[in-house]
């Protein structure tokens, strides 16, 4: 299956390769960085690429390829997944994905892409097996291992590797048993010129947090779960149960984890919290063009929307923004052309402006299209489209575990077309 | 200097690559371990450092020294200079720097073939070691040697592993098959054998890598599959879910093969058409059964049924396998589930989308209602990268129909504005895509077109025309005001294809604009030499066409053209001129050719079709590289064909036996020969296997339990015939004590209680035979009710098979093998229903690890010859008086241990024999009654743990009334 892979940082160096077959020359990324220079853009590289020998299926991530090297018949899906799994678990291990990290801990990593794959095949790719392999580096461990001698990899199977639970390992114990479910929803919106919503659906996803002793099976039901319309779950949740009931039961792994992701029906509408007043014109005559954006609260049943941020990827031939904020700051990246205003707090009596002129390059012809603004914002304690967790119950352990359930509303790509 | 013959040096031992490596290391790198290597390798001598380091006696600095190792295969460069040092730490005791020195070995040697065979020997002892975990990373590391000279070895090795107690080892081995058999495919057929057994295997972690290398190894070798379909079927919820992917896979080229076509449901409607469909066929047994209505094959459902839950995975190259097999397999209504999952992986990761929406592009050509509702999804952002936006593109055109294609129209205008060009010209290709399909369409578009015509870029206009010509060649007549419209564009049009597309549009219509096109002539005769050759190709097709049609006026344009075109540097226009002057300008040598150049050149041409990129994928099984690259990729496998006849549906069938029917007349014997049990036990085996294809439907279980009934009184008959028959029988029954498993307070209804059945066991002969009675006193019924993880990891058990569904109040006795290695430890495992899952031990009592031998005195008399000293434990007890009786003394030293009874010449002294059941060392007993109720009670064995524990037990039992 997967061959080899390589780590190509943004630059076109390759600074890590490992193997899982026999060697395969360095010189195969040519026909990569080939298409590399010919899709300008990193995230247009298409992902599968054909050479006459080999096929490569490559990830960007965190500025960085990860290129796969496969000889026969694959779905691309598989491997795609697996490159993807590989980035999560350095970002498990380490905090971040990045060149630097990797080069720091590349014997780790090393072992990690050794235990993850056979042969091309995927081994272990449950993070706690992982972990009970070789243990994430801490300050406290490396200090102590230096001066004992002992090593960062164990020499027994990992409990989990057996059993039928095997995201989840043997003997756990905490002091404070806590457990904490963040639903997390995001508005996906593309609104046109006038305001009308020209496409909207509300994403879901559960993220937990689960620091509980011994083997507890826990129970989540939902006020409304009739509002869910499509959902996938980590494979610990009882997909039977759900059919049936509608509860999610589960043996939960240890630490944290996207217990499921959701979709909202569409059949719902989705109320957008925010409106935005926008104006973006070049004109004909000189080199300049203005803008006037003003964003009011809308659909926020109540609540403050927070982190509020727009993001404009301006046409090329802006050269400059000479704009006034009533609130918040502004910013204008010269080299990508993104104007980005970060406004924070939405108050409702005093809504903020973004007003001023643009310059243009002089001579070229004015931009074709207005481009479209990016929204970011949050709202706390709210699930937009109305979902509640209404209990949580443990059977199979005795003590009482401390529960949490918290509630946020962001925007996901949240368009506004001008 | 330095950095000089570091090079010099690299070059000599590395190659070129490597003096290249080592140049640009001499640059400074930016972080600190990469500061390390940078400084390590400009001084050539930390090399020999790192020599002298892997042989130092101290474990901290090798293990440094490993660690830098890596770090350099990990960035490609060659330390393969060091492998006689690093070899030697291979068998290190340090569990790093072993899995550091084999992360090395299997790198380098394929290189280093001689070296590697030192390494060998340690592998092999490795796999001999008690630790499963060890066992599998020699294996791993050992397969991965690709040293061809140590073949057989792995063969061996593999063999060996394939038949592990341990499942992880036997996943294992699955991989090593696959390496085995790219290094030498000479291996084949046995290696075939291995899988065969192996497929066999009803662990689900072996089941994925089995699958895998079944599809590597022998893909074509279908009727292994047969047996083990509805095993696989049934296990796919629970197996990894890598090996889910594979499976799935698998069992859609299986089933293609095995059921007919779902599809015909359409045709019975049709009886007619089918009718002389088969008459024509003239086959009348065919057309009997064919004229059945549809019924699926129930395995073909079982299919559909197990993989539809796997659609909620949250890994999407499973959900896509699921939504592949259903597009392939299922009935044209039922293929619609997918959609909503597929939708949902549009959320997923920039690669992820690619695919999917690929896939969905070839889908949504067939069916376009599978995707309409969602077709707001496939909306593009500016933010999508452009093939993602291309793909979307793609299929909101394949969505388009009557209904909604002015939503979609108004949507594509909004991307024809697009700052992207290269997707606004596909834009612009989708529009004239939905005008051809769409006839109510056509004028919106074209006049859409048309002004598009007028936009500042180039790109748009250009792809504007050539898309306008498309659509015009389609229906010309009505349409020359826009052909003058184009003409007056021409001047400002420089794309090539578009002003040759202009050009050709003009020659071809040149009587609907009779005026312009004879000055679009002229004006092009000035710019000729200028142009690129696809416009002078055209030019000179006007040129032709105009000669014929209106040769009055262009006559002499059209020679100066020709001339031009005949020393111009391009061959092609120079034949082409060639080619055109002999067919339009009359000589006498032309001949009659000459009198059909009119119908030659203005022959009326089929209108192009306009159709998508993604017609033709569907040829190659969805989700795979092939379709994503629509090229056959290496190693493809072929979906067939359903056949017209399903293949014999028996051979799936597997014999369904419980193995408590099994039980029954086993009681009654008496005689147990080494050899009758190892062909029970080997039957068992295979028998529980296919116990757990079954589908498991719930009347076996409350059969089992009711046959179970009947097994226990029939026991308890036996038991007393035995008692009675004591002194002649080798087995032998004291009353059955029973212990508590699980209280059905702990157990949430589930109750369960465990007893020795003192029957050697019939699945291994070193384990001991446990009974279990699994009682349900809840109100609900309990449904898969098997045994989970187990403690510690090593220990040896035979589950019993799963229990689907046991109903309140029912009962069931189960029975299991545990392997207690002849020690009292207790065995912990897990007890799992579906939804819970309670850990319950079994602690045997000294006596039960025991089971009965049959001797002679005199024999009894030469075995305690042997075991005398240190391997004899006695002492002097006191009897309960109710004891004392030779009949009592047996009964009591029966119910404590599993042992038989020796005859005896005295009246005063009782002998018992036995055998442990894991290792077969000989335990005797033997009371000598002395006064009263003192006796003398010796045990001799060599097993002194279990000798003073049994002496205590029997002490206690004898001196109980």
């Amino acid at each position: 299956m997967i061959h080899s892979l390589f780590l190509i940082n943004h630059t076109g160096d390759i600074f890590l390769e490992k193997h899982w077959k026999s060697v395969i020359g360095r010189s195969v990324c040519d026909y990569f960085f080939e298409a590399r220079e010919k899709a300008v853009e990193p995230e247009n590289v298409p992902p599968v690429l054909q050479t006459p020998h080999h096929y490569l299926i490559s990830i960007y991530r965190g500025k960085l390829f990860f290129l796969s090297v496969i000889q026969t018949e694959v779905p691309p899906l598989f491997v795609i997944e697996f490159l993807h799994r590989v980035a999560d678990t350095i970002q498990d291990y380490f905090g971040e994905c990045s060149e630097g990290v990797i080069k720091d801990n590349v014997v780790t990593v090393y072992e990690l892409l050794e235990e993850m794959l056979d042969n091309g095949f995927p081994l272990a790719t449950e993070s706690n097996v992982l972990k009970e392999m070789i243990r994430p580096p801490t300050i406290l461990r490396s200090v102590v291992n230096t001066l004992t001698g002992a090593s960062n990899v164990g020499d027994t199977l990992p409990t989990g590797q057996l059993s039928n639970v095997p995201w989840r390992r043997v003997g756990v114990k905490y002091t404070n048993n806590e457990a904490y479910f963040d639903v997390i929803e995001e508005i996906d919106a593309i609104l046109d010129k006038s305001g009308t919503t020209v496409f909207a659906e509300i994403q879901g996803v559960i993220e937990a947090c689960v620091r509980l002793t011994g083997m507890p099976d826990l129970t989540l039901s939902f006020m409304n779960p009739r509002l869910l319309d499509d959902v996938s779950f980590h494979p610990c949740v009882r997909f039977k149960r759900w059919e049936s009931e509608r509860v999610l039961s589960f043996i939960p792994p240890d630490g944290n984890f996207t217990l499921m992701n959701y979709h909202v029906s569409s059949q719902n509408l989705v109320a957008i919290p925010v409106y935005v007043k926008q104006s973006i014109s070049f004109f004909e005559t000189g080199p300049c063009g203005r803008l006037d954006i003003t964003i009011g609260p809308k659909q926020t049943m109540g609540k403050t929307v927070e982190g509020l941020m727009v993001t404009i990827h301006m046409p090329k031939a802006v050269l400059s923004a000479n704009l006034t904020a009533t609130q918040g700051t502004y910013t204008y990246d010269l080299a990508t052309k993104v104007l980005v205003w970060d406004i924070g707090k939405l108050n409702p009596q005093k809504l903020p402006n973004l007003k001023g002129s643009l310059t243009t390059q002089a001579g070229t012809p004015k931009p074709e299209d207005n481009p479209s603004l990016n929204i970011d914002l949050k709202i706390q304690q709210l699930a937009i489209s109305g979902l509640k967790v209404s209990r949580l119950d443990m059977y199979g352990e005795k003590y009482k575990p401390f529960k949490g359930v918290k509630y946020l509303t962001k925007a996901g790509k949240f368009q506004v077309r001008t | 200097m330095r950095n000089m013959s570091t090079a010099v040096l690299y070059n000599d031992q590395g190659g070129a690559e490597a003096a290249v490596e080592a140049g640009q290391e001499s640059t400074p790198t930016t972080s600190s371990s990469g500061a390390a290597f940078g400084l390590f390798s400009t001084d050539f001598k930390k090399n020999e450092d790192l020599k002298e380091m892997l042989e130092s006696n101290k474990e901290s600095l090798k293990l440094e020294a490993m660690k830098r190792v890596v770090g350099l295969i990990a960035k490609g460069k060659n330390s393969s200079e060091l492998f006689p040092a690093v070899v030697k730490n291979v068998a290190s005791k340090n569990i790093e720097l072993k899995k550091l020195v084999y992360v090395y070995l299997v790198r380098y040697a394929e290189e280093q073939q001689d070296l590697a065979l030192l390494s060998i020997s340690t592998f092999q002892r490795a796999l001999k070691d008690p630790n499963q975990f060890i066992r599998a990373s020699a294996l791993r590391v050992l397969s991965s040697i690709r040293v061809p000279i140590i073949v057989p070895i792995m063969m061996l090795a593999i063999k060996e592993a394939a038949a592990d107690l341990s499942p992880y080892v036997r996943k294992t081995s699955a991989h090593a098959i696959q390496k085995l058999y790219s290094l030498d495919p000479e291996q084949k057929e046995q290696l075939i054998e291995v899988i065969e057994k192996l497929l066999k295997d009803k662990s689900t972690l072996v089941a994925g890598s089995v699958v895998m290398a079944f599809e590597e190894v022998c893909p074509d070798r279908i009727d292994l599959i047969h047996k083990n379909y509805r095993k696989l079927c049934n296990l796919l919820v629970d197996v990894e879910e890598w090996g889910q992917v594979v499976i799935i896979s698998m069992l859609t080229r299986y089933a293609r093969t095995q059921f007919t076509s779902p599809w015909k449901e359409g045709a019975i409607f049709d009886e007619n058409n089918d009718k002389t469909f088969y008459e024509s066929d003239s086959e009348e047994k065919k057309e009997q059964t064919e004229a059945k209505p549809y019924i699926m094959d129930p395995d073909h459902r079982l299919l559909l049924r197990n993989t539809k839950p796997l659609l909620q995975s949250r890994n999407t190259a499973v959900v896509m396998s699921v939504a592949q097999l259903y597009w392939h397999l299922a009935p044209k209504h039922e293929v619609n589930i997918v959609t909503k999952s597929l939708v949902r992986l549009l959320r997923s990761h920039r690669e992820v989308q690619y695919i999917v929406l690929q896939n969905i592009a070839t889908m949504s050509i067939q069916r376009k209602g599978m995707f309409e509702p969602y077709m707001k999804s496939f909306y593009v952002r500016s933010t999508d990268a452009t093939h993602i936006k291309t793909l979307k593109l793609e299929i909101l055109t394949n969505l388009a129909n009557e209904a909604n294609i002015s939503t979609i129209l108004r949507e594509f205008q909004t991307y024809v504005k697009s700052q992207d060009k290269a997707f606004a010209a596909a834009t612009i290709q989708a529009i004239g895509r939905c005008a051809t399909n769409i006839s109510e369409v056509t004028d919106t578009c074209l006049n859409g077109l048309v002004l598009l015509l007028s936009n500042r870029d180039e790109t748009v206009v250009a792809e504007s025309v050539v898309v306008i010509k498309k659509l015009l060649q389609t229906q010309p007549t009505q349409h020359s005001e826009i052909i003058k419209h184009m003409a007056k564009l021409f001047d400002n049009i420089t794309v090539p294809m578009a002003r040759a597309s202009i050009l050709w549009l003009m020659g071809e219509y040149c009587e609907r604009v009779p005026k312009i096109a004879p000055d679009v002539l002229r004006k092009m005769a000035k710019t000729f030499t200028a142009e690129e050759d696809i416009v002078k190709l055209q030019t000179v097709n006007l040129a032709a066409k105009l000669y014929l049609t209106n040769s009055k006026q262009t006559k002499l344009l059209t020679q100066y053209i020709l001339n031009l075109g005949k020393y111009d540097q391009n061959y092609d226009i120079r034949d082409r001129t060639r080619f055109i002057r002999q067919l339009i300008v009359p000589n006498e040598k032309s001949g009659a050719l000459n009198k059909y150049a009119r119908r030659i050149l203005l022959a009326p041409k089929p209108a192009p079709v306009l159709e998508s990129a993604f017609k033709d994928r569907d040829r190659f099984q969805l989700g795979t590289l092939s379709h994503s690259l629509n090229v056959k990729a290496a190693g493809y496998q072929e979906l067939s064909d359903w056949p017209a006849v399903a293949p014999d549906q028996s051979v799936r069938n597997v014999e369904v036996i419980e193995p408590v029917k099994e039980w029954a007349p086993l009681v009654g014997k008496t005689k147990k020969s080494k050899s009758e049990d190892k062909f029970y036990s080997d039957d068992e085996d295979e028998k529980e296997e296919e116990g757990s294809e079954s589908s498991g439907s719930e009347d076996s279980s409350s059969s089992s339990s009711s046959d179970e009934g009947l097994f226990l009184s029939l026991f308890r008959d036996c038991g007393g015939l035995f008692r009675v028959s004591l002194q002649v029988t080798t087995p032998s029954f004291g009353p059955v004590k029973t212990y508590e498993l699980l209280h059905h307070m702990t157990g949430k209804g589930l109750s369960a209680k465990y007893h020795f059945p003192r029957q050697p066991c019939l699945y291994q002969p070193s384990m001991v035979a446990v009974q279990v009675i699994l009682t349900n006193s809840s109100d609900h019924s309990l449904e898969e009710i098997h045994i989970g993880d187990r403690s510690p990891a090593s220990l040896n058990i035979h589950c019993f098979n799963t229990i689907e569904r046991l109903e309140p109040e029912a009962s069931v006795t189960v029975s299991m093998g545990i392997d207690f290695s002849d020690s009292t430890q207790a065995a912990n495992f897990q007890l799992c229903t579906k939804e819970d899952q309670f850990s319950v031990s079994i602690q045997p009592a000294v006596g039960e690890l025991l089971m009965p031998s049959t001797m002679t005195e005199e024999d009894f008399s030469k075995e305690q010859g042997k075991l005398l000293g240190m391997n004899e434990t006695s002492a002097t007890i006191t009897m309960a008086t109710a004891n004392t009786s030779s009949q009592a003394i047996g009964k009591q030293v029966l119910s404590v241990a599993n042992v038989g009874v020796v005859s005896s010449s005295q009246n005063n002294v009782h002998r018992f024999a036995g055998r442990t059941v894991s290792s077969g060392a000989v335990v005797l007993v033997s009371l000598e009654q002395k006064e009263s109720c003192a006796a003398l009670l010796t045990i001799n064995t060599e097993k002194s743990v279990m000798a003073s524990m049994l002496l205590r037990d029997l002490k206690q039992a004898l001196a109980q009334a």
